[in-house]
């Protein structure tokens, strides 16, 4: 496909500017012909290539087209038209501001920079957010890399350029029985490497490279042209990233290298989880990967290039099914005196929620008054009054098995608690609430009876109200009552 | 046009109807009936007359294999040994009169509308009812479809599920599984093949009627399952004295 000229009109379209070259597409500003107002920003894609030109990359215009129109949400363009795939292909989308992760990244590079922490947290929670909503919809996109990852003056992230994408609704036109590697060498997850399509943690995978490169300037996997080189991800550990940077916090190098996981099993299950992680360093739990410095030593990638030669992925259920498995579960705690009962019932609540679900995430919140908290008294400064808050929910939760869940505390401070807790709840992709269905803690307050239901009703997940209630035979006999 | 595309109704009046008024509901703007009218069911004659008021309409109505199984059978003759098919084939035969069952008798194999092939079973050889069930079987009856340039797609019943084969980047034929009510962009420069399931006699562990939609404008292709009152089909199998098996068929969808 030649060069349009700017000027040129096209189905009712109006070509303008050239914006972008790129190796597979050229990317035009439009507006309408007749010169009607667009509610929004266009850009026409047009592929170099024509399905004549018998080229494979028509394929994945198609894709895109595909993926494209089953998408919403502000994660992604918005679709305007499509062309004929076969006479004039091309896609008219939504013109979305903002810098792409490549441009962040080169600018950084010119000025000899690396990104601030709580900025590579902030950008990759975005993308996290981002490839979440996309996984709702049960689509992977299987291309994520920086000059894909567009992020929005606003700070949310938009994903880009969905030709190599995977809807489990739709023929995978990409797949093949040979199962070969597609994706762009240096960000594909290893189980894309050995062609299985599909699988939302691929997506975590690249979320994963991208941090590493923000961090540290490298890639992890370097940029292979092989696919032998491709493979090693498929055992090699990178180098931790603390070594190259020294003023990365243990906490982010867990994080990124959880995302690098060769099994697809040890990467956070969702990529909510990614984000909630990042969104709440403190509350990551430090393992050795995030506290190594040293190369992992030859004699063990040794070990697991001979176990990873045999190594066999599975092809992953349904998207949206898959990260429905692995919710993140709040649990609402009073904070004021609650009763034996009530902090009993929701223990056993948040333990049958989340004895179904291995690798469901906790978090344990409570929301306290803003006007407990005084600057001046020592004991009742924030820091102080936040810690003596988070033990008490710490205690709480000791009883419950959390070996299979990772779990997180929080003191939040509002004077609504119910608004508070949806807030919470929408923030982090919380599936699931528990709260009490009336706890003594929040009938002190002014609106009491509402709070549960206010909840109920606006919350954007399930909500499980729990009665509290003793078990009956340790009612009998009260000389047996724990402490709970 | 939209068209819908029903196959399979086996003399399943309840089903039949569910489907018809889901269709009518969701736009379909032409029916198409892919065979399999009667047999199994309590209601054949009444099928066959909602099919020939249908055709009157300008609907299209192929003929299956059970067709031409009801015509030579009749309590009356001899049977040895009987199947339970052949029970309910011979029940079918006299519930029909002659003219109907004459009707059915010179209904076409195929229809050839629009990039559309019709076909009950495959194309490769209509009258033998190949089963297409298998990128194998699925690539014989697309090919031969497709000798015509003007095919891109081939849509049929038979087999009493609901799949769509199509070509990916390798040399086979990939079969895909449809999520039933999502419309599935099948644009039409590749080439298509979709068993479209059963009406009448879902065999997949889910009691409700199939059939899709296909909209040639927008080249989408959508499969459905439609809930309908399967217990009194199947209340109606067993007061007609047909064998208990095609009852529980109906309950279970088994």
């Amino acid at each position: 496909m030649k060069r349009l000229a700017a000027g040129t009109e096209l189905d009712g379209f109006r070509i303008g500017a050239c914006l972008h070259v790129g190796g597979m597409a050229h990317i035009y500003e439009v507006s309408y012909a007749d010169e009607h107002a667009a509610p929004f920003d266009m850009v026409m894609k047009v592929p170099r290539m024509t399905a004549s030109d018998g080229a494979e990359n028509i394929v994945s215009f198609e894709v895109e087209h595909q993926i494209l129109q089953a998408l919403h949400g502000t994660h992604v363009p918005r679709l305007v038209a499509a062309g004929d795939l076969v006479t004039m292909p091309y896609l008219v989308m939504e013109h979305v501001p903002g810098l792409t992760l490549q441009q962040v990244l080169n600018e950084s590079a010119q000025q000899d920079t690396r990104a601030k922490v709580s900025d590579m947290a902030r950008m990759g929670a975005a993308i996290a957010r981002a490839a979440h909503s996309l996984h709702q919809q049960n689509t992977c996109h299987l291309d994520l890399k920086p000059a894909n990852v567009l992020l929005h003056p606003d700070g949310h992230a938009v994903l880009l350029d969905f030709g190599l994408s995977c809807h489990a609704h739709y023929p995978d036109f990409l797949a093949e029985e040979l199962r070969l590697a597609v994706g762009s060498p240096a960000w594909i997850a290893p189980e894309q490497v050995v062609g299985v399509r599909g699988d939302p943690r691929s997506d975590i995978f690249a979320i994963g490279v991208m941090l590493y490169e923000l961090a540290t300037g490298a890639l992890p996997f370097g940029n292979p042209q092989t696919n032998g080189g491709m493979r090693q991800r498929l055992w090699m550990d990178p180098t931790p990233p603390r070594r190259l940077r020294d003023d990365l916090p243990e906490w982010f190098q867990e994080v990124v290298l959880r995302c690098l996981e060769p099994e697809a099993a040890k990467r956070y299950p969702s990529a909510a989880h990614l984000a909630f992680d990042l969104e709440h360093p403190e509350q990551v739990k430090v393992t050795k990967r995030g506290q190594q410095v040293l190369r992992t030593p030859f004699f063990t990638h040794l070990k697991r290039w001979l176990k990873a030669a045999g190594m066999h992925y599975q092809p992953s259920p349904l998207p949206s099914q898959q990260i429905e498995e692995v919710p993140i579960v709040m649990v609402a705690l009073p904070h004021d005196e609650p009763s034996d009962a009530t902090l009993y019932s929701l223990r056993q609540a948040v333990d049958r929620s989340l004895g179904i679900r291995p690798g469901a995430r906790l978090a344990v919140v409570t929301v306290i008054s803003p006007n407990q908290s005084n600057t001046t008294e020592s004991d009742k400064s924030e820091t102080t009054l936040h810690r003596q808050y988070r033990t008490m929910l710490q205690q709480w939760a000791q009883p419950l098995d959390l070996s299979q869940h990772q779990t997180s505390y929080h003191v939040l401070e509002s004077t609504d608690v119910a608004n508070a807790l949806v807030r919470y709840a929408e923030g982090n992709n919380v599936s699931m609430i528990v709260l009490g269905a009336a706890t003594r803690g929040l009938q002190m307050q002014r609106f009491v009876a509402t709070i549960p239901i206010k909840v109920a009703m606006e919350s954007p997940c399930t909500v499980i109200l729990v009665k509290p209630s003793l078990p009956f035979e340790r009612l009998m006999d009260e000389s047996n009552l724990n402490p709970l | 046009m939209k068209y819908a595309l029903l196959s399979d109704i086996h003399s399943n009046l309840h089903a039949f109807d569910a489907c018809l008024a889901h269709a009518q509901a969701h736009g379909a703007e032409r029916m198409a009936i892919l065979g399999d009218l009667v047999g199994y069911g309590a209601f054949p004659a009444e099928v066959v007359s909602r099919c020939q008021a249908l055709l009157n309409e300008g609907a299209i109505v192929l003929r299956g294999n059970h067709e031409e199984l009801i015509q030579t059978h009749s309590i009356n003759t001899p049977y040895p040994n009987p199947s339970l098919g052949s029970q309910t084939a011979a029940w079918t035969h006299d519930q029909l009169s002659p003219a109907q069952r004459f009707w059915l008798e010179i209904l076409p194999l195929t229809a050839q509308v629009e990039h559309m092939l019709l076909v009950h079973a495959s194309a490769d050889a209509p009258e033998r009812w190949h089963y297409v069930e298998n990128e194998r079987t699925s690539s014989l009856s697309l090919d031969a479809a497709c000798a015509n340039p003007q095919v891109r797609y081939v849509f049929g019943g038979h087999v009493h599920h609901q799949s769509l084969y199509y070509r990916g980047m390798g040399r086979q034929l990939m079969a895909f599984k449809p999520t039933a009510d999502v419309s599935i962009p099948t644009p039409k420069h590749r080439q298509w093949i979709a068993t479209i399931g059963s009406v009448g006699q879902p065999r997949d562990g889910n009691p409700r009627a199939m059939y899709a939609m296909f909209d040639s404008v927008a080249e989408k292709l959508t499969f459905y399952r439609v809930a309908y009152d399967h217990r009194a089909a199947a209340r109606a199998v067993r007061e007609a004295g047909l064998p208990e098996f095609f009852a529980q068929r109906l309950e279970t969808g088994k």
